[in-house]
């Protein structure tokens, strides 16, 4: 039982941490600001989950279990929130969308228009 | 035994990815080319923080780092958030709930 949880818990590790490291790849080479976003954006709930995720399992402790898992939703919750937020801040503030955008529900926000 | 030798090897390779991607990211928050890149890669570096603080937990058997993973990501997370209405305060010189089409949802008519 150990023996298995110890196996699961480097898994979870490993991907975590895999994970992370693509998400950063993809905010070093996409080409704009929400492209980017996306890939940052996940880092967080799943590469920082999944790292938890491993502590918790491997703990074999409650409180220790429940402080990963509290924080595994906590950054499910505020991940998304945050952004939308930033993104919706930098296209007021004109930053430019990539040319290769093709759907753009903002057309006609701006804050120096409106 | 083996379990825990396994345990300890992905521990060093998840903490040597998690090495190369806070590079990956400081470039980036170097290179940004607006402000809001910048915060993009400022956000993922607390991510990536929060994923190296959960590893050292589990390496050194502390479980208060934990704790510590938890108000980082609470303080990532609020400073994510004033950074963005920096953005929209210093662009427009007024604040997003503000603006007309807001005011006339809850307004008199």
């Amino acid at each position: 039982m150990l023996e298995l949880s110890n196996y699961i818990s480097g898994a979870f590790l490993i991907i975590g941490a895999l994970f992370s490291l693509t998400a950063t790849i993809g905010v070093l080479r996409f080409p704009d600001l929400y492209t980017r976003l996306h890939a940052a954006a996940k880092a967080g709930p799943v590469g920082a989950g999944f790292v938890l995720l491993a502590v918790a399992i491997a703990a074999f402790d409650a409180a220790t279990a429940l402080r990963a898992i509290v924080g595994i939703a906590f950054l499910i919750l505020t991940a998304p929130v945050a952004a939308h937020l930033l993104a919706r801040a930098a296209y007021l503030t004109d930053v430019p969308p990539d040319t290769l955008t093709k759907v753009n529900d903002l057309e006609n926000e701006r804050l120096s228009a409106g | 035994m083996s379990g825990q030798f396994f345990l300890s090897v992905s521990e060093e390779l998840a903490l040597a990815l998690l090495a190369l991607a806070l590079i990956f990211a400081i470039v980036r928050l170097i290179r940004g080319p607006s402000v809001a890149d910048r915060v993009v890669a400022l956000d993922l570096l607390t991510t990536l923080a929060i994923s190296l603080i959960g590893v050292t937990a589990l390496r050194v058997g502390v479980s208060l780092l934990l704790d510590i993973a938890v108000a980082l990501c609470l303080v990532g997370f609020v400073s994510t958030i004033a950074l963005a209405r920096f953005l929209l305060l210093r662009h427009g010189g007024r604040d997003d709930s503000t603006r007309p089409t807001s005011v006339k949802v809850g307004g008199k008519d």
